[in-house]
Formats: structure tokens, sequence, C-alpha cells
């Protein structure tokens, strides 16, 4: 029998469910590893060993007692930093919020809760998820569980390396341009960013919320699934949440892909890629025809605008977000006796790092008078061609193969001299959010020096299931996902 | 130059940043790169788009008129950097 750390979010709640493990033996275990590898990995902010065990006997009680311990119950989790939790700290990896305890837990905290889901810790992210390798928290370095000497992609990397360090069987992150899938990617698990309008953002602190989606990492896509099944569906708090149905997505992913049409966009294979990239993902296009996908080419044309339609975007939004932080009510307040006007400025000065600063200073510049029209109204009218784009190519195909990422893992400190080459880490992530498509990143290869290499499936809207069901099937056809870093 | 430095002020003094000389240096010189890159939107002919704001398809969803928030108690001011009593406390704002 493996570790208990080493199990999958489906089996360990399946142990709980028959009381062959208990709910304190899985956190004890997982709290265990958080202890043995952290000082390599680094990924959590805050630890709740006590509210953990604490939510892990009320689990046992409830099996005890013969009650349904939920879809999660007794599993240990991680959440990123940027998820409220009640009595948990939850800084966004910002100095502005350092020493923040929200006094309420966002709709998929309770919801994970719930579902019998307990809560280990808080995982590092960058700045309010201004990023792509978490290099931009103010406050940890988190390393990739593969190789210490290189980033675990980001904004959501706490969230991908402790799940590939297997410090929690499951995570929460939040994807904005890519936030979740490049994570995902780079430390080796598997990461969805499902439709915008899935799952309540309410108590997630935003960065662009016309963008922003919160989604499940795993070390496999049926665990993913059984995440999102618990997480999904409206929320009277966020109006947003779509009020469709949620649908069984442990039972979706089952069954054959034969006959399902695939589409590869021809400018997600670009000149530049890493050749091993390029290599991973056509062989498992191959193995997708194997199994009886129809694979055919398609064209997004206006791909080449999306990352200057994203960061004109995004930044616009995140300097409105952001303007609340102002020392009053919560947050950091800049010490003296000062004037408001030089409090609020000598505050955010202080609180937010250097992304944000640049991100809140491109967002108000493309909203000020004199630009609005030619930045940001000019983004939002290609946003829709590049909607369009994915509409029309979605009509002839279920579902999109494209890799996660051009490269694989990179040096800690390799881009953070230009925000430009930074930007250009979401190439193939970005466009599935303007979009507000549904995206998972999965395990397919790696390279010559060992480190992971992710496929991205990409669906129509709402349907996660067949983005689930591809990735579950190639998955079973393939070992990639069983894998363990080397810690 | 796709921005000056001294746009950069007034665009500081909009977003309530206040920039060293260095932090303005390095500003102006980042948002003058990235800005050339965007440049490339330019080009693609939009004039009979509509812009897209967001990307649901149902609407907004309104919820019946009833209050549902209970009375706060402390918790608002738990986190607040300055109180007095019930309230939070702020800067003088009239000199």
């Amino acid at each position: 029998m493996s570790a208990l750390h080493e199990l999958s979010v489906v089996e360990a709640a399946a142990r709980v469910r028959r009381r062959e493990i208990s709910a304190v033996e899985l956190t004890r275990a997982a709290l265990a590893r958080i202890a043995a590898v952290e000082p390599q990995v680094g990924a959590f902010l805050t630890l709740a060993e006590v509210e953990a065990i604490a939510a892990a006997e009320a689990i046992d009680r409830r099996v005890a007692a013969g009650q349904d311990p939920g879809l999660l119950g007794g599993v240990p989790v991680g959440v990123k930093d940027i998820i409220c939790t009640a009595g948990l700290r939850t800084t966004a990896g910002s100095r502005i919020l350092e020493t923040f305890v929200p006094s309420y837990d966002a709709t998929v905290t309770a919801r994970l809760r719930a579902a019998g889901a307990v809560i280990v810790g808080k995982l590092n992210c960058d700045e309010f998820a201004m990023g792509s390798s978490t290099e931009n928290s103010a406050l940890a370095v988190t390393r990739n569980p593969w190789d210490g000497k290189r980033v675990p992609g980001g904004s959501s990397g706490g969230s991908g390396a402790a799940v590939a360090a297997r410090e929690c069987h499951a995570a929460l992150g939040t994807d904005t341009g890519g936030s979740i899938r490049l994570p995902a990617a780079f430390c080796g698990v598997v990461g969805l960013k499902p439709t915008y309008g899935r799952i309540s953002r309410r108590g997630v602190i935003a960065y662009a919320s016309s963008l922003d989606q919160v989604g499940p990492l795993a070390r496999n896509v049926a665990d993913v699934a059984l995440v999102l099944e618990a997480i999904a569906g409206h929320d009277p708090g966020d109006s947003t949440a779509s009020p469709r149905d949620v649908p069984a997505y442990r039972t979706a992913l089952e069954g054959s892909i034969r006959g399902l049409r695939v589409g590869l966009p021809r400018e997600y294979f670009v000149e530049g890629m890493q050749p091993e990239v390029e290599a991973a993902v056509r062989g498992a296009v191959d193995e997708l025809e194997r199994l009886g996908a129809r694979v055919e080419s398609v064209s997004l044309p206006h791909t080449e605008y999306a990352i200057a339609t994203y960061y004109l975007i995004a930044t616009a939004e995140a300097s409105s977000n952001l303007a609340r932080y102002d020392g009053i009510r919560y947050g950091l307040r800049a010490p003296g006796r000062l004037a408001l006007g030089d409090m609020y400025e000598t505050t955010r000065a202080a609180g937010f790092g250097a992304e944000v600063k640049r991100r809140i200073m491109l967002g108000t510049y493309a909203l000020s008078a004199g630009y609005y029209d030619a930045y940001y109204l000019k983004a939002q009218q290609i946003r829709t061609l590049i909607r369009m784009d994915f509409q029309k190519v979605l009509e002839q195909c279920d579902a999109l193969v494209t890799p996660v990422a051009p490269t694989t893992a990179f040096r800690l400190g390799e881009k953070t001299a230009d925000p430009l080459t930074m930007y250009l880490s979401d190439i193939f992530t970005i466009s599935v959010n303007l979009a507000g498509l549904p995206a998972l990143a999965l395990p397919c290869g790696f390279d010559t020096a060992g480190l992971p290499i992710g496929l991205q499936v990409i669906g129509r809207p709402f349907d996660e299931a067949t983005v689930l069901r591809l990735g579950h099937a190639y998955e079973r056809a393939t070992t990639w996902h069983t894998r363990g870093a080397p810690l | 130059m796709a921005i000056t430095r001294e746009e950069v002020r007034r665009v500081a003094a909009l977003a309530r940043l206040r920039l060293e000389p260095a932090e303005e240096e390095r500003l102006t010189a980042d948002l003058d790169h990235i800005l050339e890159a965007f440049a490339r939107l330019s080009s693609v002919d939009t004039r009979t788009v509509e812009p897209t704001a967001h990307v649901e398809d149902f609407g907004a969803y309104l919820r019946d008129d009833v209050a549902t928030n209970p009375p706060a108690g402390d918790e608002p001011l738990a986190n607040a950097p300055a109180t007095r009593g019930r309230l939070f406390r702020v800067p003088r704002i009239i000199e």
C-alpha cells in the first residue's frame, strides 16, 4: 500500500467513507509530508494545523455516526492565498494584506468545507495573482518540486507545487490568464480553468473581474472532476455565477472519445517553441487519434493580438479593483500623521510591489482621457474578434488541443528583468480567458532535463465534461501523471 | 516614445501612487516598451466590431428584493488600521 499522502482524492475519500482510514490519519500524513518537504518547496504561506485536525475529527465523527462525510470527506487540500478563509490569514501574496484575516469564507471555501475537505493551509501566489512564476509574491519564494532552481509557474505556483510535492491531495487556484494551467504544466499536475461563470467568485480577492475564475489542481483528471463538482454552481452572492445545473463530472469523464472532433490551431505551433514541447504535444495528438478522436487543423487568426488585448483589459480592471486598498478599512496604513491624500499615496507606494504598480499604471493609463478609445475600447473590440475565432472553430470541433506553454519551467530570476518576456509565458493560455472558455492542463511528457510538459484541452462554454473526458482517456492511455517529483 | 515621464507622473497621481524618482524612470521605460509592443492592435480594423465587456450568456441574475445580510457585528472593524469605538478612524480631510 502506498503512503497515505500519495493517495488520489478519489481513493482517499473512498477509504474514509469505507472506514478503512480516518480523516485524522490522512490529515496527519499530509502535515508530516509538509513538515518534511516544505523547506525545499515553500508552497505554503500559512499552515492551519490545529484547525485541520479539528476539521478531520469532525469528519471522523460524521463517519462514525453513519452520516455522509461528503464528496471530499476527510481529504487534505490547500487553498490559494487569494481566496478568503474565515479566521485564517489571507494575503494575496501582498504586503498590503500581510495581516488580513477574513471574517467570512469565500463561497468556494465554504463549499470545500461542506463537501468534507480538510483545509491544511494557504498557498503562495504572485501578488494579487499578477504573474507567471510566483516570483511576484511579496512574502515567500516557491520552488519547483522537479528542480529547486526553477519556478513553479504562476500565479497559482504554491498550488501547483504543493500538489506536485504531495503536500496535499488537491488545491484551489485561480486563473485570469493561465494562472492554474501554467503551474499545473510546470509542476506536472492536472489543472482546470472552468468556464467563466461556472464557479462563484464571491470572497475571491479580485484582480480582473471579467477574466478571473477559480479552479482545481490535483494529480489526475478524475480528482479534478471531483473537486470541480464539489465547488461549481450558482451562488446568490455572485451575480456572474451561472444558474446552469452542475453535471456529475465524476461520471461524465468515463466513456470513449471515439469520433470526437479535435482541432489543432495552427497559430499555437510557432517558431521559437522548445522542440521537446512541440514533440510531446504532437505525440499526445497522435495518442488521441489512436483512441478514436478525429484530428483536424484549424485557425484562430487573431491569436497574435491576445497578449496585448489581455494586458490592456486585465490591467484596466485591476486598476479599478485595487483602488479599494486605501489604508482605511483593512490592510496596511502608512505610519505618521499624514493628510488623507498623502496617506493614500504613501500607503499604496509601500504596500504594492513593482509588478502590481506597473499593472495599475498601465491600466490607469489605458482608461484615462485621451487614451481610452485607442487602448481600452480597442482591446475590448479585439476581444470580440478573439471570441468569434473560437466560436467558429468550436462549431466544427468538440475541443481544441494545444501546448500549455512554449517552454518547460524556466529558472528563478530568468525573466524578472523584462516584464514583456514574462508576459509571453502566457501566450497559449490567455485567449481562453478572453473567450471565457474551459481549459484543462495535464501532463504529456518530460524534456531532457526531466521537467514536465503540459497539454492543453480547450472546450466549448460549460462543456467541462468533454474536456475532462478527453483528458481522462489520454491519461488512462499514458503514464506521465504517475511519475512523482524527485523530493 | 509611446509615453513620457510627464504622463507617467500624471497617471501615478490618478492611481494614487507616490513614485520615487528612480521608480518613475523605470516605469516610464517599462510602459514605453510595453505600449510600443501593444501598438500592433491599431492595425486591426474594428470599425464594425462591438466591444466585449464580459462573456456571460445568461444576463444578470436577480435575486428577490429581500434583505439577507444580518446586521454586522464588530467583524468589519477587526482588520481596520485605526478605529475609535465602532468607527473607522481616518486622517484629517480638511486642513
